[in-house]
């Protein structure tokens, strides 16, 4: 495919002998892939096709966007082929009547105003794709296509070749439920706005006449017309909170929607019984309108913030993969997970995630099942032996016979359990909502004291200022104290990277008590590192050489390891699965394995090598031994273990500092638990190893009977855990089961985002404690004001939107989680 | 000052309409995505629109 001569003259664009910045993307190109005198420059491959694609469907304009993309094009070149699968339709693709079909993708690296420009035209270059509409926020693509003309797998391809990897958007809750929730919601501010502001309106002409005089037929008209105006916004948006109130009653819950009705219910009544009976009295019309468009905004504020959290766990989940490459006569083909049947033949690729349980038939290779045991080392397996849905294939290729698949795997089981443990949880009780409970009793007997004391003063104002104390008393400012001071904990804490799904979660953690951690993968990294190298320097590059080309972890350990190290050239390879790795490197007979597998092919070298690490360190249980031989010789040993995350031991001492008490649960070796938790200073009581998806459920349970329990964990085998306790912590590059189950989410790696997390619980716990306390003291001189009869509507109508809008101002000004992350 | 008698509803229907227009405008989904319609009208058509006219109006019929 030859290149136009021309280049586009992007603005990053500058040729000198040595330098050069990517046509694509503007990044610097690397010295070794600058081609002389050629007019055009690349950083990558995946650059320069996504160049080709834009030059030959005319898509030039992009570089002429004033904000683009600076990043290297990364395709990952799969087929996509399960796409255009008819399981994958069933799951992710609806029909319209015109025949076109349609689905939302969520899309990687989308960021910027370019990438809406680029996936919008994409349909220009594909025939038969109607449509591409991104929705930035979110980085969805919804696209309509016709099935006839073009499959989605083309689609995906190109979408994939311009840095933009699809994935099928896997929704916890059906979009369509969602949307007409959120539009519901929209609707009901909408409404409820305009009547309040023309209802004020009315107000103000009526409390202009009070002081200056008005002629009756004006007044009794303006009455009428708000009572016409206030009716609706009762029975219409308002209507939410009696049916709050009535289910709260039905179910003997205590909920802020209870004193809400009271108010509203005991204001409309009365005002519409002194519009209707009489031509005098206060109708109250212009603060139960107010109360309702207020506390509907708080609402959906509250609502809005929720709803971004769990948007980014979902997408998350998304990002998982949910194929398998079935064997069919010898051919090989992409198909959704969700298809799969016993008796169909995989093949794993190495790095591949299991889609099902099975039998292995063929190939030897090791697997990770951190994710679903929290066991840290791979484990051996070969013919005959049985493997895992959502283990991960380390080595190399398998030929796996499926057995179970779906919800028959064991992976499967533990999600229902997942979701039967979510179910037995015991709601957090809000402590806006467990004050609602004695305020409730509190307004009414003041209510029915006022009431009757002034029956003794003045029995024509008895009633009058009754009702009075039931309005003036409306929580309004309480209902919106928890939810405002949460939404804007909630939306700051999601810069910091913790995304929470619940309030109440917020306000649970933000009392220090049980702090239960999972250990692979949460208190440590979860990955093989190389921890003791004992040998000569010149070794390194041998060893490096000789496991260049293995996709082994133990390679991939020594490559991160030593980072750009001279590696020379090795020949004759052999790997030998469960031993090691032996070969030719500058002429010498190198070998790398099991202490074993190097013993059987040298004899003992260099004096101390092999008692180092190996010999009788501390905590080598949790190490797993390499031993090196250099020409038939032994000359070097080094341990690979899962290291503690480097900010494990300030963060529980920050942690243990706030009061909180933390204790290791793991699934790993007990040996290995406890020479970490040892080394983290845990007593040794509250380090358990061995627990198993359902013992860690059972662990929770307990803990949970006795008080609030934080759970933190990353894996499938915590899921379930973490959805029973309290409030469950998910950690980043944890499961997806683990992510769609907790009720926080750290999507920075390491355990500081804990302690932002709690830091910020406590600070939002205070600050709701604080517009709690103001509200209530609006409240108490509204009252001593209704009950000593001083009160008048105009009084009323001012109390309540002053005590409203500093609880708006004090949750705006506190500081919750952006002073936490200094 | 009997005027109010013929302003005040008109008023009303006035605010009427722009409710109406307003939940029109909410169930066609016009406040589902706040951000990406602002950005996709700065970008300029180019020379190409009389080329996308056609599909636009397949895409209308298709919803």
């Amino acid at each position: 495919m030859p290149l136009p001569d021309a280049a586009p003259g992007g603005p990053g664009v500058h040729r000198g002998a040595e330098t050069a910045t990517c046509d694509h993307c503007g990044l610097p190109v690397p010295a070794g892939l600058i081609e002389r005198g050629e007019s055009l420059q690349f950083c990558c491959n995946g650059c320069r096709t996504a160049w080709r694609i834009l030059h030959e469907s005319g898509l030039e304009q992009y570089y002429r966007l004033p904000e683009r993309r600076t990043a290297a094009v990364r395709a990952s070149g799969r087929s996509f082929e399960e796409f255009d699968h008819p399981s994958f339709h069933q799951l992710y693709v609806r029909s319209d009547a015109a025949g076109l079909a349609q689905t939302d993708l969520y899309l990687e690296g989308i960021h910027c105003a370019s990438c809406v420009w680029l996936v919008e035209r994409v349909p220009r270059t594909i025939p038969g794709l109607v449509s591409a509409e991104l929705n930035l926020p979110r980085s969805l693509v919804r696209v309509r296509w016709d099935p006839r003309r073009v499959g989605l797998s083309e689609v995906a391809r190109l979408l994939d070749r311009l840095g933009y990897r699809p994935h099928p958007f896997r929704g916890v809750r059906p979009e369509a439920v969602r949307r007409a929730e959120d539009r519901a919601m929209i609707l009901r501010i909408g409404v409820s706005g305009a009547i309040a502001g023309n209802v004020m309106l009315l107000a103000l002409a009526l409390y202009a006449g009070w002081f200056t005089g008005m002629e009756p037929e004006f007044e009794r008209t303006f009455r009428w017309v708000s009572l016409a105006l206030t009716t609706p916004a009762v029975f219409g948006p308002g209507w939410l909170f009696f049916r709050g109130a009535w289910a709260a009653l039905r179910t003997r819950t205590l909920h802020m929607d209870l004193p809400v009705a009271l108010a509203l219910g005991a204001g409309y009544v009365r005002g519409a019984v002194n519009t209707v009976a009489s031509a005098h009295g206060p109708i109250y019309f212009d603060g139960v309108t107010l109360l309702i468009f207020l506390l509907l905004v708080g609402r959906f504020l509250q609502q809005r913030a929720q709803r971004a959290a769990t948007d980014s766990a979902e997408l998350m989940a998304s990002l998982s993969p949910a194929t398998a490459r079935v064997r069919v006569d010898g051919a090989v083909q992409e198909v959704p997970a969700e298809a799969l049947l016993p008796g169909m033949l995989l093949e794993v690729l190495p790095g591949d995630t299991l889609a099902a349980d099975g039998t292995v038939l063929e190939g030897r290779s090791e697997v990770d099942l951190s994710l679903l045991t929290g066991e840290s080392r791979p484990v051996a397996v070969g013919p005959g032996e049985r493997v895992y849905a959502g283990t991960l294939n380390r080595r190399s290729t398998l030929e796996v016979k499926v057995e179970e698949a779906g919800e028959t795997t064991r992976l499967g089981r533990i999600l229902q359990e997942v979701e039967a443990a979510a179910l037995r949880r015991a709601p957090v009780v809000r402590l806006a909502d467990r004050l609602a409970g004695g305020f409730v009793a509190a307004v009414l007997v003041l209510a029915l004291v006022t009431g009757l004391a002034w029956l003794f003063i003045d029995r024509s104002r008895a009633l009058d200022n009754a009702i009075a104390l039931l309005i003036v008393t409306c929580p309004c400012a309480l209902g919106l104290a928890t939810p405002l001071a949460v939404t804007v904990a909630i939306g700051r804490a999601a810069r910091a990277g913790i995304l929470v799904k619940g309030g109440d979660a917020l306000e649970a953690l933000g009392r220090p008590g049980r702090l239960v951690l999972d250990k692979t993968g949460t208190v440590t990294e979860g990955r093989t590192t190389l921890v003791v190298w004992e040998g000569p320097e010149e070794v390194k590059s041998l060893v490096a050489a000789l496991e260049r080309d293995s996709t082994h972890p133990l390679a991939a350990g020594f490559a991160a390891a030593w980072p750009g190290l001279a590696q020379p050239e090795a020949s004759g390879v052999a790997h030998t699965i469960g031993g090691g790795v032996e070969g030719e490197v500058e002429g010498h007979r190198v070998a790398v394995g099991s202490p074993a597998f190097v013993r059987g092919r040298a004899r003992e070298g260099r004096a101390g090598a092999q008692d180092g690490p190996v010999g009788g360190a501390p905590g080598d249980a949790a190490l797993t031994p390499v031993l090196i031989a250099v020409d038939g010789e032994i000359v070097a040993s080094a341990a690979f273990g899962d290291p503690v995350r480097a900010d494990a031991a300030t963060a529980l001492t920050a942690l243990r500092a706030q009061g909180w008490r933390p204790e290791l649960l793991s699934g790993d070796d007990p040996r290995v638990v406890g020479a970490v938790g040892d080394a983290l200073g845990f007593p040794a009581a509250a380090c358990r190893g061995g627990a198993g998806p359902e013992d860690k459920l059972r662990f929770i349970e307990e803990a949970a009977l006795e008080g609030p329990v934080v759970m933190v964990g990353d894996g499938v085998n915590d899921a379930a855990a973490i959805s029973r306790a309290t409030v469950g912590v998910g950690m980043h590059g944890g499961a997806e089961a683990c992510l769609s189950s907790a009720d926080v989410f750290l999507s920075r790696p390491g355990l500081a985002g804990l302690v932002t997390l709690t830091t910020g619980a406590s600070r939002t716990l205070r600050v709701i404690r604080r517009n709690i306390v103001f509200s209530l003291a609006y409240n108490l001189v509204g009252a001593s004001l209704a009950m000593t009869g001083v009160i008048n509507p105009l009084i009323a109508a001012v109390l309540m939107p002053a005590s409203s809008l500093t609880v708006i101002l004090a949750s705006w000004l506190s500081h919750t989680f952006e002073a936490a992350r200094e | 000052m009997s005027v109010i008698f013929i302003v005040l509803p008109l008023a009303l229907i006035v605010v009427l309409a722009a409710v109406a227009a307003f939940a029109w405008a909410a169930r066609r989904g016009q406040f589902d995505d706040l951000e990406t319609p602002a950005i996709r009208m700065l970008h300029d058509e180019d020379e190409r629109c009389g080329e996308k006219a056609p599909e636009d109006e397949e895409e209308e019929a298709g919803s």
